[in-house]
């Protein structure tokens, strides 16, 4: 049954936005190649900004350079920044890519980045690193655009046609580091060569160091970007991404290469689907572990099944991420509330094959942390799930949060939460019982020791 | 090795003998450099951040609200205003006609439904390029809903922190001088810049109580609109975080013949300096011994735990990086109470002057750092073997990456490090931290892990 929803009160300002903007997401998949420097054409606060958000979350550190836009900058042009900027970057980094994103400032002045990048090729006598640019004025869009974006830009400059070989791409979306590195664990269980793209696994989650690293090891190979067009397939975890900067989509249209898009995989029906396309890329069937794994989940389900049963819960945050979190939780029967902080094309008939089993489900579209709040009045959600950001209104509240996707601020280890593959859903349920299980706990007068 | 940037060797001093010490501070940062500075926006922001009963709308996209979103550990003993995020979150459509009618629409509704005292509106880089008037829309809202609607001129490309400071300043202006000042008694002061991080005014303000000082503003810290419109009444403004208020504190000495201090409360050394100036300045003999057996009750309280850590933290090296220079000087002074070296000192937002005071302080050798970066931080705490980072959440992870301890003395901290009770807390912070056993696995680190 889908619910006919009321919108919150409609406004005008964004009031404790539930979007971040668009040069944080391309920053953050830029850290996700290896020895890439993240570098935004604007002002320096952006980019300073944007670390400090990113840094409080992986806890890591991230460097990302900026043109620092004076005046002149702004008034004459930018190239001369860029110049001396990128100029900098190599001397102190090394890097063997740069990640240049747009910022506002710079597409309101009408810069013509990827000219002026052109052009610093060429006059560079002898080595350039790799310089790739993503369009991401902050006022188109959101962190989600931005994210993509970046992925797409490196995609469409680097990839090459060539033999076709039997390793697929699989582009993750913004999951976390320790989501990735099940993925790479999984490919690996299936004797499946699998480039991942991006990979700040290891970059934005890293050990101690003997010594200061320019740039933190690990990240997914220029090497390996360059072939992502001689692949069998490639796997999208997004619906939602506007087809036109899916690098998935460019990959079929000009490598022949099959492109799958999936949500990402959480819950039992999204997992199977995804452990299919792995079967038929890698040939052989799934292995062991992961039925054993599908087992366990599966009996957990039964054992935690009348604890969720009806119970509402508001779900918050990128619609790819909104809506995979909602499928698994219309799974195991809860009611999902669906808040997504952008508004997507027809997004509520695209919905509707995701929620197929749900016994109930209301969404919302462009929502801020306010209106958010509105909604909750009314609705009543006995939990929330989504960023650390929606600690004040579970407070409020008064309900448990589930921390899982970024930001989190509040907490030690928000890189190793996971909801990914049947390993990850096991994770995700067991917090979603225990919260429930705890709240109920915490509300009884009794305290009971047996639940 | 890492290599100092051409664009910056002149705000680098290695304190080599053969070094010529000039710095060349107060510009815009080096492009590519990775500066750990923010821009013109922040400036304004932080300075303007802890006034609770108003509303502060971010004019321009999402981001810059998004991330100064409850961004401080600024207290309030009220209302909450300034811990809501508000943007006018312009689109590609208001870049292209302008957003002035949804800056109208946003101030107007925001107004309707919050009821604030006054509002601040804070320009953004966009909008200083598409050309909003600002100004128009702050008036006549202004007039329509009969509040302060004040703009804050902050685009971010316009200069550096500092000409944020000033913006905020010159906000503040025009606040102050617009409340009725009858009743204000002679012993009385502003607190400026103290931003009451983790109710660090609060603390201040019982030692002026005990001294027998009224406070009449605190700016910005618990700030309120309406305690700012009487801040001209007050006798002495006495000044903390020089870098943002020294703009405010010298105007209101042109307007208002106002006299200042530019102090800092953090340390034992400088609390006591700050009271005993006031108590000077504004009191009699009474206050004067009122204050002295203030300062020899905290600080009786405080010794025996201090003394405590000295012994395990003696010979320690720290590195000290913060926003403003002055706080640097306290820090130096707060680690030498500890027993510990500043073996590398910096700051986002120093002068030519800052430095060559903190020239004098530090030692010989001590490297001074403008407008720094990863790569240099990362050099001196492997050039000077440095066992603690003093500085904010950007400077954090490359301490910690490298086996170093860190503390916090940044806008987001919410340990109180002000005051008597304040340099205790800094204490425990700075023990809790350089003798953690954590370090004695970490791959770099080899000393200085056996306190416990």
């Amino acid at each position: 049954m889908v619910i006919a929803d009321m919108n919150p009160v409609p406004h005008e300002a964004a009031r404790n936005a539930c979007h971040l903007c668009a040069p944080l997401g391309a920053g953050m998949a830029f850290a996700g190649v290896a020895n890439t420097l993240p570098y935004l054409h604007g002002g320096q606060g952006c980019a300073t900004y944007i670390r400090r958000y990113t840094i409080s979350h992986f806890r890591e550190p991230v460097d990302i350079a900026s043109s620092s836009f004076g005046e002149n900058a702004t008034v004459f042009g930018g190239k001369g920044n860029l110049f001396k900027g990128l100029n900098n970057v190599i001397k102190q980094y090394h890097p063997a890519m740069i990640g240049v994103a747009s910022t506002c400032l710079a597409e309101t002045i009408g810069e013509d980045v990827a000219a002026q990048i052109k052009e610093f090729y060429l006059q560079s006598d002898g080595w350039c690193p790799e310089l790739i640019f993503a369009p991401t004025p902050s006022y188109v869009g959101s962190h989600y655009d931005g994210f993509h974006r970046a992925v797409f830009a490196t995609v469409t400059a680097l990839a090459r046609a060539g033999e076709k070989k039997q390793n697929i791409n699989i582009l993750p979306n913004m999951i976390s580091p320790a989501d990735i590195r099940y993925l790479r664990e999984m490919c690996s269980d299936f004797s499946l060569e699998a480039t991942i793209l991006p990979d700040y696994s290891e970059t934005l989650d890293g050990g101690s160091w003997a010594e200061y690293h320019r740039i933190p090891e690990g990240g997914t190979l220029l090497y390996d970007i360059r072939r992502m067009g001689q692949s069998a397939a490639t796997i999208e975890f997004n619906n939602f991404l506007e087809p036109e900067v899916s690098a998935g989509n460019y990959l079929a249209k000009t490598f022949g290469v099959t492109n799958h898009r999936i949500g990402i995989p959480v819950g039992v029906a999204a997992v199977d689907e995804f452990m299919k396309l792995l079967e038929q890329y890698s040939r052989i069937s799934i292995p062991a572990k992961y039925i054993k794994e599908r087992g366990r989940l599966l009996d957990s389900y039964v054992d935690g099944h009348k604890y969720v049963f009806g119970k509402r819960a508001l779900v918050f945050g990128d619609v790819d991420f909104a809506v995979s979190i909602a499928a698994f939780l219309a799974e195991i029967g809860m009611i999902p509330i669906i808040c997504t902080a952008g508004k997507e094309r027809n997004l509520p008939e695209l919905i509707k094959p995701h929620m197929q089993k749900a016994l109930e489900f209301h969404i919302f579209e462009g929502t801020d942390f306010v209106a958010m709040g509105e909604i909750a009045d009314k609705l009543k959600p006995d939990i929330i799930i989504g960023s650390g950001k929606g600690y004040p209104l579970a407070r409020r509240l008064q309900v448990p949060l589930i921390r899982l996707n970024f930001p989190i601020h509040d907490r030690l280890g928000g890189t190793r939460l996971r909801c990914l593959g049947y390993g990850g859903t096991q994770e995700l349920f067991d917090r979603v019982v225990n919260g429930l299980l705890e709240k109920q706990q915490d509300d009884s007068s009794i305290g009971h020791a047996y639940l | 090795m890492i290599d100092i940037l051409k664009d910056r060797q002149n705000q680098v001093f290695e304190g080599r003998k053969d070094q010529k010490f000039e710095m060349s501070c107060d510009k815009i940062s080096a492009a590519g450099s990775v500066s750990q500075r923010a821009c013109v926006f922040c400036g304004s922001r932080v300075v303007l951040y802890p006034i609770a009963d108003a509303v502060h709308l971010v004019h321009g996209p999402v981001g810059c609200a998004a991330y100064t979103w409850d961004i401080r550990g600024a207290l309030s003993s009220g209302p909450e205003l300034h811990r809501l995020s508000f943007s006018t979150d312009l689109k590609e459509k208001d870049v292209v006609f302008g957003g002035e009618k949804k800056l109208y629409k946003v101030l107007t509704e925001l107004i309707d439904t919050y009821h604030p005292k006054a509002a601040f509106v804070y320009g953004t880089c966009i909008v200083g390029v598409i050309g909003d008037d600002m100004d128009a829309v702050c008036r006549t809202v202004s007039r329509e809903k009969g509040i302060d609607v004040i703009p804050v001129h902050s685009e971010g490309f316009k200069g550096t922190k500092k000409n944020g400071y000033q913006a905020a300043c010159t906000a503040l202006s025009n606040i102050i001088g617009t409340g009725d000042i009858s009743g204000i008694p002679e012993a009385s002061l502003n607190i400026m810049g103290d931003f009451n991080v983790a109710g660090e005014t609060w603390q201040i303000k019982s030692y002026y109580k005990r001294m027998g000082v009224n406070v009449v503003a605190s700016i910005t810290g618990d700030g309120r609109v309406d305690e700012i419109r009487r801040a001209h009444g007050a006798r002495l403004n006495v000044v903390q975080c020089s870098g943002s208020m020294m703009t405010l504190a010298q105007s209101m000495k042109e307007k208002y013949n106002i006299p200042f201090i530019r102090v800092s409360y953090f340390g034992i050394e400088d609390m006591s300096k700050a009271l005993y100036e006031v108590a000077e300045r504004l009191g009699d003999a009474a206050m004067l011994e009122r204050t002295k057996s203030l300062v020899q009750e905290e600080v009786a309280a405080i010794m025996p735990e201090i003394r405590y850590y000295r012994t395990k933290l003696e010979g320690a090296r720290a590195l000290v990086y913060t926003g403003g220079a002055f706080k640097v000087f306290s820090l130096v002074r707060s680690l030498r109470t500890l027993g510990m070296k500043t073996v590398v000192a910096g700051s986002q937002t120093g002068d030519k002057e800052d430095y060559q005071q903190l020239r004098d302080l530090c030692d010989e050798d001590t490297v001074l750092l403008d407008d720094t970066n990863p790569m240099e931080l990362a050099k001196y705490i492997q050039e000077k073997d440095v066992d603690l980072l003093i500085g904010g959440v950007k400077e954090r992870p490359i301490a910690y990456k490298l086996g170093v301890g860190f503390c916090d003395h940044n806008h987001e901290r919410k340990i109180c490090l002000a005051g008597y009770s304040g340099m205790l807390n800094f204490s425990r912070e700075v023990y809790s931290s350089v003798c953690s056993p954590v370090w004695s696995l970490m791959p770099r680190r080899r000393k200085f892990t056996g306190g416990i």
